[in-house]
C-alpha cells in the first residue's frame, strides 16, 4: 500500500489536462511567491536578529514605489490566471454540438441514470471512450452534487431545475462518480462507478437486455396519455405551437423577448406553462406539476428532441420558423 | 522603563465578588468573560474534531454512525464559527486593548457592551442545548432544502442559538466603531492608530453590515421549516440558491471578520518586536479598509458549480482576484518591516512567524478556488476544507494566540515560560501543516468533503492528517498549561515588559479599573521605536 500511494487523480477526460496545466501554472506561481516571502522572512529573522531586546530598528516607514510594485505585479499575475481559468471554465461548461445525451436524477441516495434507448442503471454509468457525453440532470429532494474527479468536472442537482456536465473520457476503465453536495445520512454512499468503455464493448452493453423502449418512444406515449398531442399538433394548427423541430432553437414570447429551447425551458413549460407563453398563443396550458415525475418529463423532453423539423415541412402547414410549447 | 506610579488596586483585585464579574461594566473584564466562553468553545469545538479525525482514519464507517459523523462536523463547525472564530480577537483581545490603545477608560457603550456578552451566552447556551438534546446535522452552512425539510435534527433550536449570537456580535462592532470615533485620547489622530485599531474598525463595518443579513437568512430556514413558507424549498415555490446568496453574503465576509482583527495583531507584534515602524502603515490601514469593502462582492465564488450563470461566476472570479491583492499587500508589508530592524525573538513573534507560514499557504491556494475552470474540481472537495482551515486556523487562531502571548502580561501582570510558548508555536505549526497539508493533495484526488466513508486508497493520507491532529492538540493544550502556571508563579511583568510603545504599555499591568491615571497625551505615531531611546528598567 505504502509503495503505490496515489498522490494525483487520473487523466480520463479532453478537460482533465487543460484543468491540470492551468492547476500546475497556478502551483508554480503560488509556490514562487510563498518561497519569496518565506525566504526573506528567515533571512531578516537572522541576519536582524538582536537578543537584548534593547537595539531599535532602521527608521525605514515605507516606500510609495514599492507598494506599487508589489501591488501591481500581483495584480498582473492573478489576471493571467483569471483569463486562463475562465478560458477553461468555459470549455467547461459548455458542451460541443453533437453530444450523446444521458439523464440522471439523484435522489437520496443514490444516483439513476437513463440512457436514450431506454437502459436504466443505478450508481453505475456505462459510457464509451472518445465520444463527447453531456448528462442532464435534476434532484428529486434536497442538493446533490454529480463529481466525475477522473474528468475534473462536477456541477449541483438542484431540484427543480436542471444541471448538466459533459466530458469526453479518453481513457477506459473504471472511475469514481461521488455525490459532492452534502445531503445528509448516507452522502458518503451516494457513490458509484462510471465504466469508460471501447466503441464496441459498449455497444454490446447496449445490446444485453433490460430493454423497456427507448426514452422517446416512453414520452410519446406520455405525450398521448396526458393528451399533450391534442394541442399540440404537428402540423402548427393546434391550440398550442407545434412542437417539430423545436429543440435548439430560439422561441419568441409573447413578452417580446426569445429562449433558448433547451431541456430548462421545456421542463419549464410542462411544470409552469404561464411563465413563458410562446407568441401568438393563448395561456391556455395547465400544469402538469405533480402529473408526471422527473423520469416521465425527461422522456417527454427526449421524445420533443426527436421530433424532427421536417416532419412539419412534410405536414406542409406549420412554417420551419421556430415555434414553442407554452 | 516605566516611571509609572503602581498601585496596588488593578482591575482583577478591585473587587473579588462573583457579582462584581457578572455585572461588571469594564471592558478588561468582560474581556475575560469572553475569554472564558470562547475557550470552553474550542474545547467543545476541538472534541468533535477529535472525533471527525478519528474516524477518518479508516476508509470504512467504523467508529461512529454516519449520523452520528454528520452531526460531528456540523457541530465543530457551528462551534468554531460563530463562538470561537468570529469572537475570538474582537471580543476578548478587541475588548480588552481597544480602549488602552486609545488612552480611554473604557468603550463608549460599556453597558452594551456588557449586554453582548450576555447575549452572547444566551445564543451559546441555546445552541448547546441543541447540541445536548440531538444535535443538528445540516453542516454549518444550513443549506435549504435539506435544512428546512430533508433534516429530522435539531434544526431550529441551533438557528435560534446562531442568530441570537449574531446581535452580540453586532453589538461589539457597533460599540467598538463608536468607540474609534468618538473616544480618541488628545493628539491620538487617525494615522497615529496602532494598525489593530484601523483592522478593528474594518472588522466592525462588516459585523455591522453583514451580521443582519444571515439572521434574516437564519430567521427564513426558520419560517420555512417551521411555518411551510416557500422561501426556499422548489416545492414550496422557492429556490435552493437564492439561500446560498443570502448566506455567502455575510458568510464570506465574515472570513474577514475573522482574519482582519488578527491581521490587525500581526502588525502590533511585527513592529513591536523588530523595533521598527510598520512598514507603509497606511497601505496596511486602508488594505483593511479594502478588504472589508471588497468582501462584500464576492460571495458568489461559493456558488460556482451550483447554477449560477457563467458570466456572473466570471465577475465573481474576477473581483475575488481584486480582494486577494490588499492580503498580499499586507503580508509584503510585514516582510519588509523585518528589513533592517533589530528582531527580538520572544514567543509572541513566534507565533507570528507561524501565522505568515499558514496564512501564506492559505491566502495563495484561494487562488486555486477562485479560478473557475480549477474550482469546477475542487469545489465541494477536501482542497477547500484544507484552504480555509489554513486561513482561519493558521491565520486566525495563530494570530489569536499571537495576541494572546503578546498582551498576556498586560491582561494578567505575569509572565509566561517563553521557552514552552515557543514549543507550542512550533507544535501547533507542525501539527497543523502535518494535519491540514494532506488534505489538499486528498482534494485534489477528488475526496468531497462531509464524507463519512472513503475509498480505502486514500487511507495513507488520511491517517497522516489524523496524526497530525494529535501534534496539534499537544500544541494547544500547552498554552493552557503555562498560562495558568504563569498566573500563580509567573514573573512579574511590569507595565512594559516587551519595551513596546503603545499606550496599553504606558500604564500598569494589570491595569487599574479607569486604565490610566490620567488620560494620556498623544504626539507621535504609534510605531516610533527608531525615534526612541529604550533604556532598560
Amino acid at each position: 500500500m505504502l509503495s503505490g500511494i496515489p498522490l494525483f487523480p487520473e487523466q480520463a477526460s479532453t478537460m482533465a489536462p487543460a484543468v491540470d496545466n492551468l492547476y500546475f501554472f497556478i502551483v508554480a506561481v503560488t509556490a514562487f511567491f510563498a518561497l519569496l516571502v518565506v525566504i526573506l522572512v528567515g533571512y531578516f529573522a537572522i541576519k536582524y536578529r538582536d537578543d537584548t531586546g534593547l537595539r531599535v530598528g532602521a527608521p525605514i516607514t515605507g516606500s510609495i514605489p514599492l507598494e506599487i510594485g508589489w501591488s501591481l505585479v500581483p495584480f498582473f499575475v492573478a489576471m493571467a490566471i483569471f483569463v486562463w481559468a475562465t478560458v477553461v471554465f468555459f470549455q467547461i461548461v459548455r458542451p460541443p454540438d453533437q453530444t450523446l445525451d444521458i439523464y440522471a436524477t439523484g435522489k437520496r441516495w443514490m444516483w439513476r441514470f437513463q440512457h436514450i434507448d431506454g437502459h436504466r442503471e443505478i450508481n453505475q454509468l456505462h459510457v464509451p471512450v472518445n465520444r463527447p457525453i453531456k448528462i442532464t440532470f435534476t434532484s428529486e429532494d434536497v442538493l446533490h452534487d454529480l463529481y466525475f474527479p477522473a474528468f475534473r468536472v462536477k456541477a449541483d442537482a438542484i431540484p427543480g431545475r436542471y444541471s448538466s456536465v459533459w466530458f469526453t473520457a479518453t481513457k477506459t476503465g473504471e472511475y469514481h462518480l461521488f455525490c459532492a453536495e452534502y445531503c445528509g445520512t448516507k452522502h458518503s454512499g451516494m457513490i458509484g462507478t462510471v465504466y469508460v468503455m471501447e466503441q464496441d464493448a459498449y455497444q454490446e452493453w447496449l445490446a444485453g437486455g433490460g430493454l423497456t423502449g427507448s426514452m422517446s418512444a416512453r414520452g410519446e406515449q406520455l405525450f398521448q396519455q396526458l393528451a399533450c398531442n391534442t394541442c399540440h399538433l404537428g402540423d402548427g394548427t393546434g391550440r398550442g405551437p407545434s412542437l417539430a423541430g423545436l429543440f435548439g432553437t430560439q422561441v419568441e414570447l409573447q413578452n417580446g423577448q426569445t429562449v433558448l429551447a433547451d431541456e430548462s425551458y421545456l421542463r419549464e413549460s410542462i411544470l409552469n406553462p404561464q411563465n413563458r407563453i410562446v407568441a401568438g398563443y393563448q395561456p391556455l396550458m395547465p400544469t402538469f406539476q405533480g402529473l408526471v415525475n422527473e423520469d416521465g418529463l425527461m422522456s417527454l423532453i427526449e421524445y420533443v428532441k426527436s421530433l424532427p423539423a421536417d416532419r412539419a415541412a412534410a405536414a406542409g402547414a406549420a412554417p420551419p420558423a421556430p415555434s414553442g410549447g407554452e | 522603563m516605566t516611571t509609572v506610579a503602581e498601585s496596588p488596586v488593578n482591575y482583577l483585585n478591585a473587587k473579588h465578588t462573583v457579582a462584581s464579574w457578572l455585572l461588571t461594566k469594564d471592558h478588561k473584564r468582560i474581556g475575560l468573560l469572553y475569554l472564558a466562553l470562547v475557550t470552553l468553545a474550542f474545547a467543545i469545538g476541538a472534541v468533535y474534531a477529535a472525533g471527525i479525525r478519528l474516524e477518518l482514519t479508516t476508509p470504512e464507517g467504523d467508529l461512529v454512525s454516519a449520523d452520528t459523523y454528520n452531526r460531528l462536523f456540523t457541530m465543530h463547525g457551528v462551534m468554531m464559527v460563530f463562538f470561537v472564530l468570529i469572537p475570538a480577537v474582537p471580543a476578548i483581545l478587541g475588548n480588552f486593548v481597544l480602549p488602552l490603545m486609545l488612552g480611554a477608560k473604557d468603550v463608549a457603550f460599556p453597558k452594551i457592551n456588557l449586554l453582548s456578552w450576555y447575549v452572547f451566552l444566551v445564543g451559546m447556551v441555546i445552541t448547546l442545548g441543541a447540541m445536548v438534546t440531538g444535535g443538528v446535522d445540516t453542516g454549518w452552512t444550513f443549506y435549504p432544502p435539506f435544512s428546512t425539510q430533508g433534516s429530522g435534527s435539531n434544526v431550529m433550536l441551533a438557528g435560534v442559538g446562531v442568530f441570537i449570537t449574531g446581535f452580540s456580535s453586532i453589538l461589539t462592532g457597533l460599540n467598538f466603531m463608536v468607540t474609534i470615533h468618538r473616544m480618541r485620547a488628545p493628539g491620538l489622530t487617525w494615522f497615529r492608530l496602532p494598525l489593530f485599531v484601523w483592522a478593528l474598525y474594518a472588522t466592525s463595518l462588516i459585523q455591522i453590515l453583514g451580521t443582519p443579513v444571515v439572521a434574516i437568512t437564519v430567521l427564513m430556514i426558520a419560517l420555512e421549516r417551521g411555518l411551510g413558507l416557500g422561501f426556499f424549498d422548489p416545492r414550496l415555490g422557492g429556490d435552493p440558491v437564492l439561500f446560498q446568496h443570502l448566506f455567502w453574503f455575510y458568510s464570506h465576509p465574515a472570513v474577514y471578520i475573522m482574519i482582519l482583527p488578527p491581521m490587525g495583531v500581526i502588525s502590533e507584534v511585527i513592529a513591536c518586536f523588530s523595533r521598527k515602524n510598520v512598514f507603509g502603515y497606511s497601505f496596511v490601514a486602508f488594505s483593511s479598509l479594502a478588504i472589508a469593502i471588497f468582501g462584500f462582492l464576492v460571495w458568489a465564488h461559493h456558488l460556482f458549480v451550483a447554477g449560477i450563470s457563467p458570466y456572473s461566476a466570471m465577475v465573481f472570479s474576477f473581483l475575488t482576484y481584486a480582494v486577494a491583492i490588499p492580503s498580499a499587500v499586507k503580508t509584503f508589508n510585514w516582510t519588509a518591516t523585518l528589513y533592517r530592524g533589530a528582531i527580538w525573538m520572544k514567543s509572541p513573534m513566534i507565533w507570528v512567524f507561524g501565522f505568515i507560514g499558514l496564512f501564506l499557504i492559505g491566502g495563495l491556494t484561494g487562488l486555486f478556488t477562485a479560478a473557475l475552470g480549477v474550482d469546477v474540481h475542487i469545489h465541494d472537495t477536501y482542497f477547500v476544507v484544507a484552504h480555509f482551515h489554513y486561513i482561519m486556523v493558521g491565520g486566525a487562531i495563530m494570530g489569536y494566540f499571537a495576541g494572546l502571548h503578546y498582551w498576556w502580561p498586560k491582561i494578567t501582570g505575569r509572565m509566561y515560560h517563553d521557552g514552552l510558548a515557543k514549543l507550542a508555536a512550533l507544535l501547533v505549526f507542525i501539527g497543523f501543516n502535518m494535519t491540514f497539508f494532506p488534505q489538499f493533495i486528498l482534494g485534489y484526488m477528488g475526496m468531497p468533503r462531509r464524507y463519512h466513508m472513503y475509498p480505502p486508497e486514500w487511507q495513507v493520507l488520511n491517517i497522516m492528517s489524523t496524526g497530525g491532529a494529535t501534534v496539534l492538540a499537544v500544541g494547544y493544550i500547552l498554552p493552557g498549561i503555562y498560562f495558568m502556571w504563569s498566573l500563580y508563579r509567573g514573573e512579574r511583568a511590569g507595565a512594559n515588559p516587551w519595551l513596546a510603545t503603545g499606550l496599553e504599555w504606558k500604564t500598569q499591568s494589570p491595569p487599574i479599573p479607569e486604565n490610566f491615571p490620567v488620560t494620556p497625551i498623544v504626539t507621535e505615531g504609534a510605531y516610533e521605536y527608531s525615534k526612541r531611546e529604550i533604556k532598560v528598567a
